[in-house]
């Protein structure tokens, strides 16, 4: 692996001194030209997708592999910050089947933004800074993937933050692009803070950050773990458990699992293939990373934080389903639809088990598969939305229908993405839903039968949402002009990620890496479970069907459903009220009445406090002004005063 | 142990900047245009600089019967002064040009006759030649501090200096003359054995010599001298005393501490206690009210030696590490602050706080860099300023004595007065109207490459964890 210690380097550094350099030198350099500093950001991401591939190929198929499971490599590892000799803060890279897998999905996803920004952010204000913010993205993604310990992690994860609070507010001269930005940083970082809190407990008790050591398995336990913190409760609750909900939690805010969801929805003021990237692809899905990254201790130490995870994930999966079915702007739509998809991977994580030994690790296999299917066909309808926007200059459905005419490209590689999506044979969602389904089956039949249910409701609203853009009404409102075709730099990443979206299933054919990617690292055999695969089709289809029926030409009918459940459709259209409730909670409990009292408190006796100090510290320097008086044998006067004092003082004291 | 030419081969700092002295005494009369001069004398201490760096570390070893003893610490002090005084000539080459065309030959002679003296000090093995060196570091510089010689403020800063300089040294020099008295050597490895059994006139032979020292750290009481001579002294020499010749003596104090005076840490302890929370409270008190910013600095100066001297008390391997660690970040910092105020002055002469009103709409770059400079003295994360604080607040409250917690908490409620009068130059800057706001500026290539240096440094340092690991490393405390 030495020979992959010096170019992994790359991964890291290229991307950061790409930021450095646009960000600093792009408006500048490039101002008359602003195209340069695509053509540098993409050509950057190129070399790093090459090496990320090179490195992903050369671990699965030929280094990685040991005598009996995928081995850990930690390729580089610089000591930052040393607390204690155990306690030490590194910046490295560590190569594993999840990190290497990922190295390939943010770089894959990550080039075609890059290309297809070239042509979607043409002639914008910013276009430099937007390429350099996107490739502080990447390197942050990549060493959040890549970390070491836990509190790499940890930097990384706040550095995509602040990326993605950058993205969200590009157009910053909009209101609601700030409000959507200020909302999603302070959401994250909200449940950030659990996340470190539980990073802190964790590392108190095993005195490590380092991922090796923490998630080192023999005998059925999470070792370090277990010697450390096996058997301390505090009320009444274990240790681990609670250090292990608080990490979830950061996980949670990132992935936006309710009730953390509410910033996901409204980070779509960003520029759209910034939402491809980050919050569809890479950055929503690092939740669902560290939950696998964690999952020995997890699964062996933490079983019940494991088993709320499953809920909360099939509880998200079902709420985001039924409110995308009542969303009227495509983005919106798709937001709902990738915190339904995210809650996916929870569940199947939760519904694992560990070992490859007679495919109990489905659930974990499934997730990381699907988090890889769904970055790509994700990707591909944020982008293909990305077009049919750039083309009708709305984000709104009414504003679209019968485009497939105008756009054929655009229309395909959509309905490839939503035929993945709804889980139909033989795209590449529906081997890895089916997966989660099979695992869920086995484990938790009502988890089953909620994640059966939200597939149709997937297939339902993702077929609402291709109905209403292309097809729908015959006579569209394009008054000003006619849509047309998105340039080519638009349509190639379309393509290249609708390809992905076939492809994956050829691993049957062509071994990919799905069943290489299992929690004990051994790997196994998948086999598809025809019953439950039917069954899910079957839903699916059905969910199609009524798409079709209710989307396919402008009727009457579904005006008439929604009036039929009115309570539902109205509550499920303002997204069941929750920014209402966290408005009241926030404006009226906090603002309202808690900070009343502290402000109270900061601006009578905390501020009280520091203007006596400023006080004295005025009425002292001004009593003793005149000892600095300018005359040089009062200054000798006071040397030696000082020295006799001081003598006297240690003399006697 | 006989001299033989081999002793001065772990000497190579001094040789090599004696070789400097004596390349820029000749090239002095030979070259007639002031401005190739000055180039040649920053390229032959740059290469010196260089060289420095090129052999720190196997350089133990120590000379003249153990009056003269180096080491990998000592090393790398000499070239954090190196790396600070080439920054002051960068920052002084436009004023040697414009205002002080008659002197550059002596004001790289000077300059590099204290540095030498400086080096001296740092490498004492023994009372005299420490005391040969901060002489030789005291003397010149008076004649530096009076090469402004416009106006009457020059000679003025220069007659304080000289005289309560020769006052501080004949008190140090009795008190090192008492230290024979009662130990019978000036060798601190013989005086750190005989220095026990404290009587009334050890710790008197004691406190003169502190007060001594103290006097070149300007510590409170014996920092009179230093805001008149700051103001009157041209900037470069300003800061040059402020940071270089501060550090120096700074660090040479705390060897002579853990080495001669380890027996009994806790009578020198109990008074640098006091020495420090009046020192701080003091310079930040006088601070509070300036309206010149050289006078300003030289209080902010103060209150910094204050701080500084909390690593010199904790008086550990971290406590060392994190002085050193304080000196290089305040080094780069200061240098910063003074360099603009250098620029400044010399293009339009202008010095006062209110004159920096509104700096921010004319001259934005210099009052960015400004800014981080201010940030980084009040110890605001995450400028470097705020690592050195942390490291030599951390490595006083390591003891976990009382005693020492109250002092790190006296420290820290200074570090908020302190912030406020920072502020106020930030304030100044960007908040403040003013009808004429100084024009802007184009300074001169030389302090642009330095302020950059500094500002650099102020923002990447503290990052970089491997800077103070291998100070960590180099660092001794009572062990050596």
């Amino acid at each position: 692996m030495e020979a992959f210690a010096s170019i992994s380097h790359i991964i890291l550094a290229l991307p950061f001194l790409m930021f450095i350099f646009l960000g600093l030198c792009g408006n500048k350099l490039f101002k008359s030209n602003p195209n340069v500093a695509g053509w540098i950001g993409t050509a950057g991401l190129s070399v790093v997708a090459i090496v990320s591939y090179y490195i992903a190929i050369q671990y699965f198929w030929f280094e990685g592999k040991g005598s009996d499971s995928y081995q850990q490599f930690v390729l580089f590892n610089y000591e930052w910050l040393k607390m204690t000799d155990n306690l030490v803060i590194s910046i490295g890279f560590m190569l594993d089947p999840i990190s290497a897998m990922m190295l390939v999905v943010i770089s894959t996803v990550s080039l075609m933004v890059h290309i297809y920004s070239l042509g979607y952010m043409h002639g914008e204000e910013g276009f430099q800074r937007y390429y350099a913010v996107l490739s502080l993205f990447t390197f942050a993604m990549m060493g959040l993937v890549v970390a070491t310990n836990i509190f790499q992690m940890y930097i990384f994860w706040e550095l995509v933050g602040v990326s993605s609070f950058l993205l969200i507010s590009f157009y910053f001269i909009k209101p609601s692009a700030v409000a959507a930005a200020k909302k999603a940083f302070i959401v994250t970082r909200f449940a950030d803070m659990f996340f470190l809190v539980g990073i802190l407990i964790l590392s108190y008790y095993t005195n490590t950050f380092d991922f090796l050591k923490l998630t080192a398995v023999s005998d059925g336990h999470a070792t370090l773990v277990n010697n450390t913190m096996c058997g301390m409760t505090f009320m009444g609750l274990s240790v681990t458990s609670i250090a292990m909900f608080l990490i979830f939690l950061g996980g949670a805010g990132k992935s936006a699992m309710f009730p953390f969801h509410i910033w996901l929805p409204d980070a779509m003021e960003g520029p759209t293939p910034a939402s491809a990237l980050i919050h569809a692809a890479t950055m929503v899905v690092a939740g669902v990373f560290l939950v696998a990254r964690m999952f020995p201790v997890y699964f062996f130490e933490a079983h019940d934080v494991l088993t709320i995870i499953g809920y909360i994930g099939a509880f998200t999966s079902l709420f985001a389903a039924i409110i995308a079915c009542t969303q009227t702007d495509i983005k919106r739509v798709l937001a709902f639809s990738t915190i339904s998809q995210i809650a996916y991977m929870f569940v199947a994580l939760a519904v694992s088990g560990y070992a490859s030994e007679h495919e109990e690790c489905l659930g974990y296999t499934a997730s990381m598969w699907h988090l890889f299917t769904h970055a790509m066909f994700k990707a591909c309808l944020f982008l293909g939305a990305g077009c049919i926007i750039h083309a009708v200059h709305s984000n709104e459905m009414n504003a679209m229908g019968n485009l497939r005419k105008f756009m054929p490209i655009a229309h395909i590689t959509f309905l490839v993405s939503c035929l993945a999506i709804a889980g139909i044979l033989p795209f590449s969602g529906f081997f890895s839903k089916d997966e989660i389904l099979v695992a869920a089956f086995e484990h938790d039949k009502v988890l089953y039968a909620c994640q059966a249910f939200v597939a149709g409701l997937t297939a339902f609203y993702m077929f609402r949402l291709y109905f209403r853009i292309f097809w729908y009404s015959e006579n569209p409102a394009h008054e000003h002009h006619t849509p047309h075709e998105a340039p080519m730099n638009m349509n190639i990443p379309l393509i290249v990620l609708s390809v992905f979206t076939c492809f994956t299933w050829l691993d049957k054919v062509f071994p990919f890496f799905p069943e290489k990617i299992t929690a004990d690292r051994v790997g196994y055999e998948l086999e598809t479970n025809w019953t439950i695969a039917i069954a899910s089709i079957l839903v699916a289809v059905v969910g199609i069907a009524i798409a079709w029926v209710l989307y396919k030409v402008k009727n009457d009918k579904p005006d008439m459903i929604a009036g039929k459940v009115k309570c539902l459709y109205i509550s499920a259209s303002h997204r069941f009220y929750i920014d209402e409730i966290y408005l009241f909670i926030t404006r009226k409990i906090i603002f309202g009445g808690i900070c009343v009292a502290i402000a109270w408190f900061d601006r009578h006796i905390i501020d009280g406090f520091m203007n006596l100090l400023a006080w004295i510290s005025r009425e002292l320097s001004y009593d003793i002004r005149d000892v600095q008086s300018g005359n040089v044998q009062q200054y000798a006067m006071g040397f030696l005063l000082g020295v006799l004092a001081i003598a006297l003082f240690a003399i006697y004291y | 142990m006989d001299l033989d030419y081999s002793q001065f081969l772990s000497m190579s700092h001094e040789v090599s900047l004696v070789v400097v002295l004596i390349v820029l005494l000749l090239a002095d009369l030979l070259i007639k245009d002031k401005k190739i001069f000055q180039y040649l004398a920053i390229s032959a201490f740059a290469l010196h600089t260089c060289a420095g760096f090129y052999s720190y570390t196997d350089l133990a070893g120590d000379a003249f019967a153990g009056m003269y003893v180096s080491g990998a610490a000592q090393s790398f002090v000499k070239n954090i002064l190196n790396v600070g005084t080439l920054l002051v000539f960068f920052f002084s080459f436009e004023w040697n040009n414009k205002e002080n065309k008659s002197g550059v030959g002596e004001f790289y002679f000077l300059t590099l006759s204290t540095l030498i003296g400086m080096y001296f000090m740092i490498s004492a093995g023994d009372f005299l030649f420490f005391y040969i060196g901060l002489e030789t570091a005291s003397i010149p510089m008076a004649a530096l501090v009076a090469m402004n010689k416009k106006g009457i403020e020059g000679a003025e800063a220069a007659a304080k200096y000289i005289l309560t300089a020769s006052f501080s040294s004949g008190v140090m020099l009795f008190g090192i003359s008492l230290i024979y008295g009662v130990c019978g050597s000036l060798y601190f490895d013989e005086v750190q054995a005989a220095f026990t059994d404290i009587t009334p006139l050890h710790i008197f032979a004691l406190v003169c010599f502190i007060a001594g020292v103290g006097f070149k750290i300007s510590l409170v009481p014996f920092h009179f001298w230093t805001a008149d001579t700051y103001q009157g002294a041209p900037t470069g020499v300003t800061a040059y005393l402020s940071v270089i010749s501060k550090g120096a003596a700074v660090f040479a104090f705390m060897c002579i501490l853990y080495k001669a005076f380890v027996n009994e840490p806790d009578v020198w302890q109990g008074i640098l206690w006091w020495l420090i929370v009046i020192t701080i409270t003091i310079g930040n008190l006088f601070a509070l009210r300036q309206k010149n910013l050289k006078r300003f600095l030289a209080f902010s100066s103060i209150s910094q030696a204050g701080y500084i001297m909390l690593g010199v008390y904790a008086s550990s391997q971290t406590g060392m590490s994190s002085t050193i660690y304080y000196i290089l970040i305040y080094m780069f910092t200061n240098l910063a602050a003074f360099g603009i105020i250098s620029a400044i002055e010399n293009k339009t002469g202008k010095v006062g706080m209110d004159d920096y009103n509104a700096l921010y709409t004319t001259n934005p770059k210099l009052a960015f860099a400004m800014t981080l400079a201010m940030f980084s003295l009040g110890g605001i994360p995450p400028f470097a300023g705020f690592f050195s604080k942390f490291f030599i607040f951390a490595s006083v409250a390591e003891s976990k004595v009382f005693g020492d917690y109250v002092l790190v908490f006296l420290a820290l409620l200074n570090t908020i007065i302190s912030l406020y009068y920072y502020l106020l130059v930030v304030k100044a800057m960007f908040i403040n109207k003013s009808d004429s706001p100084i024009e802007t500026i184009k300074i001169d290539a030389m302090s642009r490459v330095a302020l950059l240096v500094c500002v650099i440094a102020i923002l990447v340092i503290g990052f970089i964890s491997a800077i103070y690991m291998n100070i960590y490393d180099i660092s001794f405390g009572f062990a050596n």
